[in-house]
């Protein structure tokens, strides 16, 4: 902070470094497909597309203001009780969120449950907080925030697609697979509806990512 | 048979490398090796055995399953006569049965095989054999009803996500047969369980003689009514509704014998098997809480696919336990766990397919303990003799 070489250096609100934050963790650093975080509630959320991007949009919230709020205090944290306030930061992020969907969204707020406050224990959020957060600035941890939160909102998306339309053949609750399908035998698939599909679904996402990436090819 | 060859003979340069349908190569491998005996053995994996290769054992398999086949075409005609009560005759039976079941046989075939020659070509090796295998049993587990396209689905699931992401025959971890019929279970609960889709005709509304039940032994079983299930000869022989290829009794323990001497499947899992049926339903008859528990262990045998699968699905060598030990608590446990799900959870009414599946994801680890356990026997074993 006294150190005049680095308040003078101001970088561009969007430099490219900025940027690749933001896109970093759709494809090399998923936290989901990559670093295989989050799964629990990837496979609890996402048997429709509704509560699924509920849930996406209020983890890249908590994780933009807890990750903002933690990189603003990092300096001040004692190291030997930081798991504690940074929980302490979440878990008030999280009730707001709770409380603003229970307001607004009850329907949405009943399906997801108690995934929302269980995000709390999200591991992306204390992941980002403790490998981004403690480390940097609080615009970059922002940014760093709400990339994370939509890269994994990105595969709840998916999966949740993939899931409504085979599994109840609706998107959004409208149905999109015509009646005569149904007449000719077309059946909705059950295990769809089941968690062990979400899982497989997101193994064949991480699949053909992975085939399709050079990069995270091992 | 000679002009084949030399037509395959000459048509084989244009799939070699540099040849005109070098992208082609493994689906000619594929035919090749079909129609002659190749001059090339298996080289490794777990289907090495001796000197033959793994087109051979395949092919023994399926021979092993044609007797249940067969009387599975006939018992699907004689059951769909019995339940309109039409008098037919033999051919009549054979007529309609083959009707029912060649289609589901070759669905089952065009689309596993599809989904395999295009990961051969995909991933430049030669087709797998292992599908010969599971496309004969798919459609052996199936009730005759089943909508073709189901048996579509399943068959690619089974293909892509049972074998093909574990890198392909011999690498899978559970029986693809199996997880083709668990996909429909879970999926399509409707056409693989109840009373009416085991007949062919019978859930599409057609008319039944009076008193007639498309019940198989088992849901009468779960039902309570013991006095209801068929005579030991009908379960032996298998004049009972229930999938394509599990009711002849008969016609398993031929296919049974086919593999015992042959030596592909193993018989410690099939007797260990039976041994592991036979406690559960011995502890069952001494505890005798309902009437699904008095059931004699004779009965509990020969009822739904127990016999089915301990003989054709638990023996599969690449998702059973490899260490002769291991196999026979493999097997103990398939048949234990098979007749304690039947008879526990009524919304089961088979056990043998959840059973072999839960100890295919358990047999790494008992051969794991098997080896380790050799392992420090033989420590001890040296470490005495180093004393003394």
């Amino acid at each position: 902070m006294s150190d005049p070489n680095i308040t003078r250096e101001r970088e561009p609100i969007f430099s490219a470094k900025i940027l690749k934050l933001l896109k970093n963790p759709f494809n090399l650093e998923n936290p989901i497909t990559v670093q295989v975080l989050g799964i629990c509630s990837a496979l609890a959320v996402t048997v429709q597309l509704k509560p699924a991007i509920v849930m996406a949009l209020s983890v890249t919230i908590v994780t933009a203001f807890s990750n903002l709020i933690i990189s603003a205090l990092r300096n001040t944290i004692p190291s030997r009780i930081r798991i504690i306030v940074q929980l302490a930061v979440v878990a008030a992020l999280v009730i707001i969120v709770d409380q603003l969907l229970k307001a607004f969204v009850y329907d949405v707020s009943k399906k997801l449950s108690v995934f929302v406050g269980l995000i709390i224990t999200n591991c992306i959020l204390m992941g980002r907080l403790e490998a981004f957060a403690m480390g940097n600035k609080p615009w970059p941890s922002f940014v760093d925030g709400i990339g994370n939160g939509l890269g994994y909102g990105l595969i709840l998306v998916i999966v949740a697609f993939v899931r409504e339309l085979l599994g109840s053949g609706k998107i959004f609750g409208i149905p999109v697979i015509p009646r005569i399908f149904y007449q000719w035998g077309y059946m909705d698939n059950g295990l769809m509806i089941l968690p062990p599909m979400a899982l497989i679904t997101i193994g064949i996402i991480i699949w053909v990512q992975r085939s399709r990436t050079r990069e995270l090819q091992e | 048979m000679k002009a084949l060859r030399n037509y395959l003979d000459k048509i084989k340069p244009h799939f070699r490398e540099g040849g005109k349908f070098e992208k082609l190569h493994s689906t000619f491998d594929a035919f090749e090796t079909f129609l002659f005996v190749p001059d090339k053995t298996t080289v490794k994996g777990s289907h090495i055995r001796d000197a033959i290769d793994m087109k051979r054992t395949m092919s023994v398999v399926i021979v092993a399953m044609l007797p249940a086949l067969f009387f599975g075409i006939w018992n699907t005609g004689y059951q769909h006569f019995l339940s309109t009560g039409q008098q037919a005759g033999f051919w009549q039976i054979i007529g309609y049965g083959l009707q029912k079941v060649i289609p589901i046989v070759a669905v089952s075939y065009i689309a596993g095989l599809g989904v395999e020659f295009v990961f051969a070509q995909i991933r430049k090796h030669e087709v797998n054999e292992g599908y010969l295998v599971s496309g004969m049993l798919i459609p052996l587990v199936m009730p005759v009803d089943i909508p073709l396209w189901m048996v579509a689905v399943a068959s690619i699931f089974a293909v892509i996500i049972g074998k093909e992401v574990f890198g392909g025959t011999g690498m899978n971890v559970f029986n693809p047969a199996l997880l083709a019929r668990a996909f429909i279970f879970f999926a399509y609960p409707a056409k693989i369980t109840g009373d009416t889709i085991w007949i062919g005709g019978l859930s599409k509304g057609q008319g039944v003689v009076d008193g007639f039940s498309g019940a198989t032994p088992l849901s009468k079983a779960a039902a309570g009514a013991i006095e209801q299930i068929p005579s030991l000869h009908d379960l032996f022989f298998g004049f009972i509704p229930g999938s394509i290829g599990e009711t002849s009794k008969l016609a398993i323990l031929i296919g049974a014998l086919i593999l015992i001497i042959t030596g592909i499947g193993s018989w410690r899992i099939m007797l260990s098997g039976l041994l592991g049926g036979i406690s559960i339903s011995l502890i069952f008859n001494a505890f005798a809480a309902n009437s699904y528990m008095t059931l004699s262990p004779l009965t509990q045998m020969l009822m739904g696919s127990f016999l089915f699968g301990m003989v054709y699905m638990a023996t599969d060598p690449v998702t059973a336990a490899q260490t002769n030990r291991g196999k026979w608590i493999y097997g103990f446990l398939a048949g234990f766990f098979a007749i304690m799900i039947r008879v526990f959870n009524p919304a089961y009414p088979e056990g043998t397919m959840l059973a072999i599946l839960l100890m295919n994801a358990f047999a790494p680890l008992i051969d794991h303990f098997v080896v380790e356990a050799n392992i420090r026997k033989r420590l001890k074993r040296s470490a005495t003799v180093v004393k003394s």
